[in-house]
C-alpha cells in the first residue's frame, strides 16, 4: 500500500517520468500480447486438426501425411550437420585456439561469417539451385537441400562454438601446455570436453533453423511429399509441406495442425540449446 | 617428429575449415554474378531498375515496383516495430520485476524462434481476415505485410537492443541519478544515448530481416508485380519475385529473376556494411 502510495505520488511529481514508464510497460504488454496471439492461435486452431491420418503410413493427397516430410526434415536436418558441423568447429577451433587475433586471415573469416549470417534464405536458395542443383546436376534433391542448408548454418555453428571455446578459462590450456601437452592434445582433451555443451547448444540451435527453412528448399529439395528413395530423391520438409499445403487452400486444417507440429518441434529445440547452454554456465 | 606433424597436419586442417566461410562467400558472389550479370547485356541496368511496368511474357523488365514494394514493406514493418522494440528492451533492462523477466525474455526468443511459414499462415488465416474486415480491401495488402513484418523483426529488434542497452556502464544511470534525475529520465536522457549505436544496430538487423523476408510476406501480400497503389492494395517485394516465378522462368526471364537476387544481394550487403560499421562504434 505504501509503495503504491508513493508510486502515485511520484506519478503526479513527475508526470512526464510517469509516462515514459507506462510507454516502456505498453510496449512490453503489446509484445506479450502478440506472441501470445500467434502461439495461441496455432494452438487452438491446429490442436482440434490433428488427427491421426495426419501420420499415415502411406501418403495421398487425401490424407496428406506429414509423415514422409518428418521423414524428410530428419534426413536434411543430418545431411546439413554432417557438412556444416566439422566446418564450424574446425574453424572456431582455428579462430580460437591457433590463429593470431589480428591476422589477416582472421579478419577475412571473421568478415565472411559476419556476411553469411546476414544473406536471406532466398539468395541461399538462389546459389543452391544454381550451384548444386545445376551446376553439379544433383537436379532437386535433398542432398542439394542439406547442402545449400549447411552454408547457411554455418556462420551460426561457427560463431557458437567460437563464443563457447573461448568461455573456457586460459589457465586451463596453460595447465596443458605446463604438464608438456602440445597444442592439439591441449584441444582435443582439455578445451572441447567442457566446451561441450556451449558447442551443442549452438548445434541444436542450427537445426531449429533448419527445420524452420522454406525459401532455400523450394528450389533446391523440391516439393515432392512422399517418401524418399535415396539423398538423390526430391523431397519435401516439414516447413515446405506446410508452406505448400496452406499456398493449395484445399487443406487449411492439416495445414495448421502442421503448424501446430512445426512450432512444437522448433521450440522445443530452442528451448533445449537454451537449457544446454546454461547448464554450460552453471557447470 | 611423428607428433610434430601430426600437430602442423592438424592445424592446416582447422585452418582449411575456417576457410570454407571464405570459400561459400566467393561461391555465391560468383553464382550470383556470373548467372546474373550477362542479362545487363541484354536490357541496361538503368533501365532494369528504373523500369516500372515487369512483364516477363513481353519482354518488359523493370523491378522498380519490387524495388519499392521491399522498401515500403520495410519502412511499414519498422515504423510500427521499432518504437515497439526499443521501448520493450528499455523495459527489459531497466524497469522489469525480475520475476517478469524471466517469463519475458524467454517468451521474446521463443518469439524469434518461430518458422516464417508459421508467420505466414497466421498472417494468411489470422491478420487478412481481420485487415479486410476493419479496413476494407481484399485484405491481402501492403499492410497486412507490414503487421506480419513488424512482428517478425520484433525479437530481432529487442535481443540487440537489450544487450547494447545493457553494455553501458551502470556509472552513468547512476550518476545521473545522483543529480537527482528520475529513473526514467536518467535512462532516456544518459543511458538510451549511450547506446545510441548500438539501438540503431539493432534497427538496421531488424532491417535486413525485413527485406530479406519471403514466404511470410508471399503468403500476405497480394504479390501483384506493379506500382505499390496504396496500404489496402497488394504489393510485390523482391525476394517474393524470385520465388514466384523461379519455377517454371526460363532464357532472359529466369536470369532477369537472377538478376533481381544480384539487386537484393546488394542491398543486403550495404545493409550488412552499415550494421557492423554501427556495432563497431558501439564496442569503441
Amino acid at each position: 500500500m505504501k509503495r503504491a502510495r508513493l508510486f502515485l505520488k511520484n506519478a503526479a511529481r513527475y508526470p512526464g517520468s510517469f509516462l515514459v514508464r507506462l510507454l516502456c510497460a505498453a510496449a512490453s504488454l503489446i509484445v506479450a500480447g502478440a506472441l501470445a496471439l500467434i502461439i495461441g492461435y496455432i494452438l487452438i486452431t491446429g490442436i482440434p486438426n490433428l488427427k491421426p491420418s495426419l501420420f499415415a503410413l502411406e501418403y495421398n493427397s487425401d490424407n496428406v501425411s506429414l509423415l514422409p516430410a518428418l521423414f524428410n526434415t530428419v534426413i536434411m536436418t543430418l545431411l546439413s550437420l554432417l557438412l556444416a558441423v566439422p566446418l564450424g568447429v574446425g574453424g572456431a577451433i582455428y579462430l580460437a585456439e591457433y590463429a593470431n587475433r589480428s591476422s589477416r586471415i582472421v579478419k577475412a573469416v571473421r568478415l565472411t561469417a559476419e556476411t553469411l549470417a546476414g544473406i536471406p534464405s532466398i539468395l541461399y536458395g538462389l546459389f543452391g539451385m544454381m550451384f548444386f542443383v545445376t551446376s553439379l546436376r544433383w537436379s532437386y534433391s535433398l542432398l542439394a537441400g542439406g547442402m545449400t542448408l549447411a552454408v547457411m548454418i554455418l556462420p551460426l555453428i561457427l560463431r557458437t562454438t567460437e563464443e563457447a571455446l573461448l568461455s573456457i578459462p586460459d589457465s586451463y590450456r596453460e595447465g596443458s601446455f605446463g604438464l608438456g601437452a602440445g597444442r592439439l592434445r591441449t584441444v582435443t582433451r582439455i578445451v572441447l570436453p567442457p566446451a561441450m555443451s556451449g558447442i551443442l547448444a549452438g548445434v541444436i540451435l542450427a537445426i531449429g533453423r533448419v527445420v524452420g527453412e522454406t525459401a532455400a528448399l523450394i528450389y533446391t529439395a523440391g516439393t515432392v511429399a512422399d517418401w524418399p528413395k535415396g539423398v538423390m530423391s526430391s523431397g519435401r520438409t516439414l516447413a515446405v509441406h506446410m508452406y505448400v499445403l496452406s499456398g493449395e487452400g484445399l487443406h487449411v486444417n492439416e495445414a495448421s495442425a502442421t503448424a501446430v507440429v512445426l512450432l512444437v518441434i522448433v521450440v522445443g529445440m530452442n528451448a533445449l540449446s537454451a537449457f544446454v547452454a546454461k547448464k554450460l554456465t552453471r557447470g | 617428429m611423428g607428433g610434430k606433424f601430426r600437430e602442423t597436419a592438424m592445424r592446416c586442417v582447422f585452418c582449411a575449415t575456417a576457410c570454407a566461410c571464405i570459400l561459400a562467400v566467393l561461391l555465391i558472389c560468383f553464382f550470383l554474378f556470373a548467372n546474373g550479370l550477362p542479362f545487363f547485356g541484354e536490357v541496361s541496368l538503368w533501365d532494369f531498375l528504373t523500369g516500372e511496368k515487369w512483364k516477363p511474357g513481353n519482354g518488359i523488365f523493370g523491378i522498380l515496383p519490387m524495388i519499392l514494394g521491399s522498401i515500403y514493406v520495410t519502412g511499414g514493418a519498422l515504423l510500427l516495430g521499432a518504437p515497439l522494440g526499443i521501448l520493450t528492451a528499455i523495459y527489459l533492462v531497466r524497469f522489469c520485476p525480475t520475476r517478469l523477466y524471466r517469463v519475458l525474455k524467454p517468451a521474446v526468443a521463443l518469439l524469434a524462434g518461430i518458422p516464417s511459414v508459421v508467420y505466414g499462415f497466421f498472417g494468411l488465416t489470422a491478420i487478412v481476415p481481420f485487415v479486410k474486415e476493419t479496413f476494407g480491401g481484399d485484405g491481402n495488402s501492403m499492410l497486412t505485410a507490414c503487421i506480419l513484418l513488424a512482428m517478425m523483426i520484433l525479437p530481432t529488434i529487442i535481443l540487440q537492443a537489450e544487450s547494447a542497452i545493457r553494455a553501458v556502464p551502470e556509472s552513468y544511470f547512476e550518476g545521473s541519478l545522483a543529480l537527482g534525475a528520475t529513473r526514467e529520465a536518467s535512462v532516456l536522457r544518459t543511458v538510451v544515448p549511450a547506446a545510441r549505436s548500438g539501438i540503431l544496430a539493432a534497427i538496421i538487423l531488424g532491417v535486413g530481416r525485413a527485406v530479406g523476408e519471403t514466404m511470410a510476406v508471399m503468403m500476405v501480400a497480394g504479390n501483384q508485380a506493379r506500382m505499390p497503389k496504396g496500404l489496402l492494395k497488394g504489393i510485390r517485394t523482391m525476394t517474393v519475385n524470385i520465388v514466384m516465378e523461379m519455377g517454371y522462368a526460363t532464357d532472359l526471364h529466369r536470369e532477369a529473376l537472377i538478376a533481381t537476387g544480384v539487386v537484393l544481394f546488394v542491398f543486403i550487403l550495404l545493409i550488412n556494411a552499415l550494421f557492423s560499421a554501427l556495432n563497431r562504434r558501439q564496442v569503441q
